[in-house]
């Protein structure tokens, strides 16, 4: 019960702080979307060169050491990796995919329902979609094998780039390139932000909280206990978003967004079956970064190559749409995701035929 | 001498999956889990625990192990 209570409680935090970064500065339903800021700092890296969307984001910062002074604090702090990292940072790049067709990772469709955009209710069930194929998938044994303790160096990989980032983002030197316009260019207070980014670092690190998570638990186990993150987030975000004039519903003319129903759907399809072959959703990697997962360190690094892939070949979704170009993108990564997902199944159940001769 | 269900190195929802196939068609009494992180550990307790099985941990020096019991 008291497990209950926390993981809603940390979702309303969630909730509430994206409607404060949202009226502090940051893009309209974009108080939090882990995509779009792994993006930006992609390009404010230089690594794309999208020039509306470059800036090395304090939320990300945040979450990653947020996380890391929590796993250090309980003792789960554990250097981790070599869990088919290959694949891992494939799956990155696909989620990313997914959710630039669409404009938000599953953190920002929530917000983006919250704000009243219903072409977010067009990408849920895309979403859930993608979710509940993935689950077919592990039903029938899919898993990118065990994972083995790393030297420590390798655990403070993702708090030390974090760092290494801060100290970019503070001082920052010309090579840094920051938008002068578009979102890139919105932006919440540095202070808070990175306060933001730390205070659900910590919750995130403690309840697990994950938007693939939530769905997933659902279909598999009838779990509904991550859900209630999940819907905690939604419900705080939609009345914080009405007490301050931000919930505008429709369809047409929504901040960071595309009408095109059917790559809003299929985006988050893409999302969602990446997310459970990868083991979490965006900010989960995020945060087990900050734990000292090297597999979710190098899916990170997957969705950054994927926001310069999408990026610098003008593949990512816009206000005006998805660009042909794009459209393609989206069937080559379900087929992609269904290649990763059905070989490895096929891989184990010969593995297990072996086993089964052998003994 | 309990069957023993090595989750070691494996993330969720795996740990979960495996310990909830082998409790559904369980032919003993006892079982015991090996997992390696703090979240595998919550959520097989979570998992058994609402399958109706009694569960203890025990901290090992590279993770936990579970004695799952009917």
């Amino acid at each position: 019960m008291r497990d209950r209570l926390f993981i809603a409680l940390a979702g309303a935090v969630v909730g509430l702080l994206a409607v404060i970064l949202v009226l502090q500065g940051n893009p309209a339903n974009m108080g939090f979307c882990i995509a779009c800021f792994i993006r930006d700092i992609t390009g404010g890296l230089g690594l794309h060169r999208a020039a509306v969307v470059q800036y090395l984001r304090p939320e990300i910062i945040g979450l990653v050491l947020g996380a890391f002074i929590t796993a250090l604090y309980v003792k789960e702090f554990r250097s981790t990796g070599g869990s088919s990292p290959v694949l891992r940072f494939f799956l990155g790049m696909l989620m990313m995919a997914g959710a630039l067709i669409f404009l938000g990772c599953p953190l920002r469709l929530v917000l983006r329902l919250a704000g009243g955009d219903w072409n977010a209710l067009v990408a849920l069930p895309g979403y859930v979609l993608g979710i509940w194929f993935g689950t077919l998938f592990l039903r029938r044994g899919f898993t990118l094998g065990r994972s083995q303790d790393q030297s420590a160096v390798s655990g403070y990989s993702a708090p030390f780039l974090a760092i290494v980032l801060l100290i970019l983002l503070i001082a920052a030197p010309a090579f840094i390139f920051f938008s002068e316009e578009g979102p890139g260019s919105m932006g919440a207070p540095l202070a808070l932000a990175l306060g933001a980014g730390l205070l659900v670092g910590i919750l995130a690190q403690r309840t697990r909280l994950c938007t693939m998570g939530a769905i997933r638990d659902l279909i598999l186990f009838r779990d509904y206990h991550l859900f209630l993150g999940f819907a905690a987030i939604f419900v705080v975000a939609l009345i914080g978003n009405m007490a301050t004039g931000q919930f505008n519903p429709g369809f047409i003319g929504q901040p960071v967004a595309h009408v095109g129903s059917i790559w809003n759907f299929l985006g988050m399809t893409v999302v969602g079956l990446a997310a459970v072959l990868a083991g979490g959703c965006p900010m989960r990697q995020l945060i087990l970064s900050g734990e000292g997962q090297g597999d979710a360190l190098i899916t990170v690094f997957g969705m950054m190559a994927g926001a310069a892939f999408m990026h610098n070949f003008s593949l990512a979704g816009s206000p005006a749409g998805v660009s042909p170009a794009g459209q393609w993108i989206v069937f080559i990564s379900l087929a992609l995701l269904f290649i990763i997902g059905a070989g490895n199944i096929v891989v184990q159940a010969k593995a297990k035929q072996l086993d089964k001769k052998a003994s | 001498m309990p069957e023993t269900i090595d989750c070691r190195g494996l993330s969720c929802p795996e740990p979960v999956l495996k310990t909830r196939q082998e409790l559904l068609q369980a032919s003993d009494d006892t079982y015991e889990i090996l997992v390696s992180n703090a979240v595998a550990r919550d959520n097989v307790k979570r998992a058994a625990g609402s399958m109706g099985w009694k569960v203890s941990v025990e901290e090992t020096g590279e993770g936990f192990k579970l004695e799952i019991s009917r």
